[in-house]
């Protein structure tokens, strides 16, 4: 109860504003030097909800894994809050397109980590319950990753995330993988916790309905190194239909942006 | 149909009424193991042999114990299935026992000293027990010290060369070297370089045992997927997390195959080091019988081998069900 009380205590701000400066990016191979980013310039007001779009391969995990600070940009700097992001931090979580649960771990030990990590297990077990049902899968607390259906398995990664209270969730194509049924509950899923905790969401998809359909903002990369070539704001409130015709023609344009289909 | 046959089935089905469900194989079996202890029992012995009527009486009580699990085990239920399960070998055990007996103590066909009747086995267990047990605890000792220190050392060396870039830049050239080279080949300058011997086979087991642990520990480790690193340090990890919650238990199932690998190349040094340089142990036994050629000793000694490596095996098996209960299939 006191430990409940104590969490709504500690985290009154559920977002944070980002803001990515001049970022360019370049991978070291062979000896040679692979430019993957090109001068991306972005930035989320708090709680908004923005959606990465853009050719496979074009850099768009790249931005992701930067935000993340997994690694440093090679020039330009990324800022949350004004602060300068110089590592990873759980106030910043990346939910990854595979679940990448630890096998050896149960869904709750899982979701256990961000807290276990930062030594806060003992005062915040009540946070992984109330994770677990977010995502519904409080049935599941005890049963290990590879008893789980992708779809749990994704949720387990969401609640994962959720149980550090991110301000800030970097979702790097989270439902690539799961079937078209489950993907589209899981998007309804995504759009009713991000309207409830109210975080900074920063999406990157290859699925332009759903970027049309949960985002405020979409942004359309180019090909390698990529570089922002439009910017579509999705001015319709939630919940929005996928046969609404506004957005059937905005999908339109977005599609013709991306450019000729090369496969 | 004939009206006699018609009558024996009907007069079967109201005895198997009566009784209930009968464990035919354990019925088997006590036949089976009767019969061996009759040739036993009731041909004479070419050579004698001491304890013979002790085997047979043995028999006997087993036969006895099989006839009243014929009845019983059916209604045990989750324990009389298992036993149930081994019905046929229990029926081989009882022939072979007879066979046994037959074409060594009452034919002599099998050539002398080599090959002894089972209550040849039974009286090295009846006399010599004492000097057995010694034996089987200096085995023990000897094995469980090297085997310990060994792994614990080869995990430890193990962790540090699949974790530490700069650890595996000088670690993983000598390991690679010193590897492949059979730990038995280490014996006469260990023995010359320790203080005693009992030293010196506990480090010959113990090196046997590391070097699998290390090397494949190493690779366990420098092999884990590094997504979970990400996913870990996204949630806040610093780097004693990634070492022990992330790289080890994504590495044990290796690990674990390091330690099968290190019982049984552990067990061989174990024996040689034994038959070598030490006053007791199970390895000094074979070879000090094998002199006289007390060839009863030399089996009954083996049969106490067999039983407790292959018990170690199995306890480690346990441990790694325990250890690692999200591994559906085993990797061995």
């Amino acid at each position: 109860m006191s430990a409940a009380l104590q969490t709504e205590a500690e985290a009154p701000r559920h977002s944070i504003a980002l803001e990515i400066n001049a970022v360019s990016h370049q991978f070291e191979l062979h000896g040679g030097r692979l430019p993957v980013l090109d001068a991306i310039n972005l930035r989320l007001a708090p709680g908004e909800f923005v959606a990465l779009l853009g050719p496979s391969g074009c850099g768009k995990s790249t931005l992701l894994r930067l935000v993340a600070g997994l690694e440093p940009p090679s020039a330009g700097e990324v800022l949350a809050d004004g602060q300068r992001i110089t590592g990873p931090d759980p106030s910043r979580i990346l939910v990854f397109q595979d679940p990448t649960l630890f096998p050896w771990r149960t869904v709750r030990k899982n979701v256990a980590i961000g807290l276990e990590a930062r030594g806060l297990l003992r005062t915040h077990q009540a946070r992984i319950d109330n994770a677990l049902a977010l995502v519904r899968l409080e049935r599941f607390a005890d049963a290990y990753p590879h008893q789980l259906s992708g779809g749990m398995a994704q949720r387990a990664a969401i609640a994962r995330a959720l149980v550090n209270d991110p301000q800030l969730l970097l979702l790097d194509e989270p439902f690539g993988k799961l079937d078209s049924l489950t993907r589209l509950s899981m998007q309804n899923e995504l759009l009713a916790l991000w309207q409830k905790v109210g975080f900074t969401a920063l999406m990157v998809t290859h699925d332009v309905e759903e970027a049309l359909l949960l985002s405020d903002r979409v942004i359309v990369l180019s090909d390698r190194p990529a570089r922002i070539v439009a910017e579509f704001v999705v001015d319709k409130p939630q919940p929005r239909r996928r046969d609404d015709p506004d957005l059937v023609q905005l999908r339109q344009t977005v599609l013709a942006t991306l450019g000729p289909i090369r496969d | 149909m004939s009206e006699a046959v018609r009558d024996g089935e009907a007069r079967g089905v109201s005895l198997a009424h009566l009784a209930g469900p009968i464990w035919r194989d354990g019925a088997l079996a006590s036949a089976a193991w009767l019969l061996a202890a009759a040739v036993t029992l009731v041909v004479p012995d070419v050579v004698p042999w001491g304890s013979t009527p002790l085997f047979a009486w043995i028999l006997v009580a087993g036969a006895a114990i099989l006839l009243v699990g014929a009845v019983v085990v059916p209604r045990l239920g989750g324990v009389g299935e298992t036993i149930v399960h081994y019905g046929p070998w229990l029926i081989a055990l009882g022939v072979v026992f007879a066979l046994w007996e037959g074409t060594t103590a009452k034919l002599g066909w099998l050539p002398k000293p080599f090959f002894a009747p089972p209550q040849g086995l039974l009286h090295v267990y009846v006399v010599d027990w004492k000097r057995l047990l010694f034996c089987i605890g200096y085995t023990l000792r000897l094995w469980s010290y090297g085997f310990s220190s060994g792994a614990v050392v080869g995990f430890f060396v193990g962790v540090a060369l699949g974790w530490s870039a700069r650890f595996a830049y000088w670690g993983m050239p000598l390991l690679k070297l010193i590897g492949p080279v059979p730990a038995t080949a280490w014996t006469p300058i260990s023995f010359f370089i320790l203080p005693t011997t009992f030293a010196a086979s506990c480090f010959l087991v113990g090196l046997s045992a590391g070097i699998p642990v290390a090397i494949l520990t190493a690779s366990g480790v420098a092999s884990v997927d590094h997504a979970f690193y990400d996913v870990a340090r996204t949630l806040g990890a610093k780097n004693r997390f990634l070492i022990w919650k992330v790289a080890v238990p994504a590495a044990l199932p290796n690990v674990f195959v390091g330690l099968f690998m290190a019982l049984y190349y552990s067990f061989a040094v174990l024996v040689v080091a034994e038959m070598l340089g030490a006053k007791y142990g199970l390895g000094w036994y074979l070879a000090f019988q094998t002199g006289y050629s007390a060839y009863s000793n030399v089996y009954a000694a083996l049969v106490i081998m067999a039983l407790i490596c292959s018990g170690i095996v199995k306890l480690l098996f346990v441990g790694r069900g325990r250890l690692m209960p999200w591994q559906q299939k085993g990797v061995l």
